[in-house]
């Protein structure tokens, strides 16, 4: 056999033998299974520009109203302020929410902001908003089982430290920088 | 609350899908590699194609294709790699033992034996595949499967040592076997059964010490037992990849079941301690760490067969030497086509190819530590941290072994090497980890729809 042909064939088995290496590391790739986070009507992504685009496209003016208090209530937040909600426990563990100065609803319902999947939380059990100085507030809804921050039931809107935990049933929940 | 509309998130559950489709591609391609190389070495060594290759081809594909069939059939959402990755090592092993079966140096052939050995373990592995439907039921058998280990363990003390290692069973007439490749698997169950059940005992009843979490003293106990037990087996059957193998599965199971780093401390202590025990009085032992201390001494006018395989990975180089165009006839060593059959691979392939091969059974380990990572009982999670760290363990035993880096010890290179227990035990191995990773990525039946749950119902798009 010439030398050539050999030669070829030695470098392509090594070849065909990394391909394979290659293509079996792609199916492990392909093969995450978990939880999948799926954005659900209009995700706000973007930043100001992306803002200005949809507000051309005529939403609701509610909502544009909302988007502009949100807008500003990011600028004038302080340094040290939160800038995301985290969920530390639950099924939900590792989503993660913005805080862009929009109120953020918890509880089963679908149209909640984080929809929670737990028997012992109430369709709409609490929400984290902002209040004027920026302070982030959460509040019980009147729910069934009640929203604990550290160890103490919420029976009024109370502002949130950083990294406190919130826990709704078997979630909690704390705001990060 | 207009906002929560723009801003929604919804969690949802990915299930595993079935992944059998993928499984089939990558087997087609894991079959027509073995044909490939199996094409080279005949155009190496003869000149012509080899006449078997067709013979071959098809009875390699009949056998990846009914394994395939009935993993579709009673496995359907079992992993999708470790079959292919096990048929290519096997396709490749034959091939590997086919090509030094030319060398006529090398004593008698053992290609179809070996091919015969492989249909057994493949009929094994669909046995199993078939009647075992829950890895659980093993969880019932605890104690009757660490008597049938230790059994099989014992067993080849009494038959008459191959090669300076009591390590086989000889049946008259039929052959020998070697117990402790069965063994391992079936230890591995002892272990995830008495684990499950103790762990707790193990990982909380400690004193702290040192930043050490000492265990309590009767609960030390099954830790010596089992160290006293891999000792007596380095004694007695003068065979260190066995005990090594043992001993390291236990501590690995341990320290998973219970999250105690001391045990791992504990455990490397112990095998240090009795590996320099027994290497002062046992002359095998001894030897094999004089081969490794002093590959290039000369023994009866010849280097040892450390050199012998450290030369020949030197021959193949970075791409090696080609297919059937190595000099593997020289390597006069005890076992070419088992032991050794690494060191055939490494000049052939050279370290391109060698790495390709180990990054193989690591991606064989992988998928059987991720099938421990998804199980859902902690039985099931033990098994196969158990089965693949005794896999990985053996492949870390033998290919450090010939490669230099620890002692040689005689276990076998699982799928690739010669030897009929081992294919067979390696089948069965996996067939095990393909039903837990069946059972742990089989999606979680729906939950019975009731009216109270319509309203909140999250609906995917």
């Amino acid at each position: 056999m010439s030398e050539l042909t050999l030669t070829v064939m030695r470098l392509g088995f090594l070849a065909v033998l990394w391909l394979f290496v290659i293509v079996a590391v792609q199916v492990i790739r392909s093969d995450l299974f978990g939880t999948r986070v799926t954005q659900r009507g209009a995700a706000r992504r973007g930043g100001q520009e992306a803002r200005t685009q949809r507000q051309a496209a005529a939403p609701p003016p509610q909502q544009q109203q909302r988007r502009q208090e949100g807008g500003r209530g990011n600028n004038r937040q302080r340094r040290g302020a939160p800038t995301k909600l985290v969920v530390s426990e639950g099924s939900l563990t590792g989503t993660t929410v913005a805080l862009q100065g929009q109120t953020i609803s918890l509880g089963r319902a679908h149209d909640s902001t984080i929809v929670l999947d737990d028997d012992y939380a109430s369709s709409r059990h609490a929400r984290i908003y902002p209040d004027r100085d920026g302070q982030w507030i959460v509040e019980d809804l009147g729910s069934t089982n009640g929203t604990y921050l550290d160890r103490t039931r919420l029976t009024t809107p109370t502002p949130i430290p950083l990294g406190a935990p919130i826990r709704i049933g078997k979630t909690v929940i704390e705001l990060r920088k | 609350m207009s906002s929560s509309t723009t801003n929604t998130t919804t969690i949802g559950n990915i299930g595993a899908p079935s992944r059998r489709n993928t499984e089939l591609a990558m087997l087609v391609f894991a079959v027509l590699i073995p044909v490939f190389a199996y094409i080279n070495v005949g155009l190496a060594k003869e000149g012509t194609v080899p006449a078997g290759v067709l013979g071959y081809s098809l009875g390699l594909g009949l056998l990846a294709g009914v394994a395939h069939l009935v993993v579709r059939k009673w496995a359907p959402y079992a992993d999708p790699l470790m079959l292919p990755i096990a048929t290519l090592l096997n396709g490749l092993g034959l091939i590997f033992i086919w090509r030094l079966d030319q060398e006529h140096s090398l004593g008698p052939a053992m290609a179809p034996n070996q091919l015969m050995w492989s249909t057994l373990g493949v009929a094994l592995f669909l046995a199993i595949l078939i009647f075992l439907k829950d890895h659980r039921v093993l969880q019932r058998y605890t104690y009757i499967s660490m008597v049938v280990a230790l059994v099989l363990l014992v067993a080849p003390v009494f038959f008459p040592g191959v090669n300076g290692a009591k390590i086989w069973i000889t049946i008259p007439g039929l052959g020998s076997l070697q117990p402790g490749e069965f063994a391992k698997i079936i230890i591995a169950i002892f272990f995830a059964g008495y684990l499950m059940v103790k762990r707790d005992a193990l990982a909380l009843a400690s004193r702290r010490f040192m930043g050490l979490y000492l265990p309590r003293g009767r609960d030390l106990g099954p830790i010596l037992v089992i160290w006293a037990l891999s000792l007596m087996i380095l004694v007695f059957e003068t065979d260190l990849g066995t005990s090594l193998l043992f001993f390291g599965l236990f501590v690995v199971m341990l320290y998973v079941a219970t999250e105690r780093t001391s045990w791992i401390v504990f455990g490397l202590l112990l095998s240090a301690g009795g590996a320099v025990a027994v290497a002062t009085f046992e002359s095998h032992v001894q030897t094999r760490v004089h081969n490794w201390l002093n590959p290039l001494e000369l023994l009866n006018g010849g280097v040892t067969e450390t050199a012998q395989a450290m030369y020949s990975f030197g021959s193949g180089g970075i791409l090696g030497s080609g297919l059937g165009q190595g000099y593997s006839r020289l390597i006069q060593g005890i076992a070419p086509k088992s032991d050794y059959i690494l060191a055939t691979v490494g000049e052939e392939v050279g370290l391109a190819g060698l790495m390709a091969i180990l990054l193989l059974y690591g991606l064989l380990i992988e998928r059987g530590i991720r099938t421990a990572l998804a199980a859902r009982d902690p039985f099931g999670k033990l098994l196969s941290i158990g089965l693949s760290g005794a896999f990985a363990l053996q492949v870390f035993v033998v290919a450090g072994g010939v490669t230099g880096l620890i002692p040689l010890t005689g276990m076998t290179m699982p799928f690739l090497a010669q030897g009929g227990s081992s294919v067979i035990a390696n089948w069965a191995l996996v067939a095990i980890l393909l039903r837990i990773s069946d059972t742990a990525r089989r999606p979680a039946p729906a939950p019975a729809p009731s009216t109270d749950a319509e309203m909140t119902q999250v609906v995917r798009p």
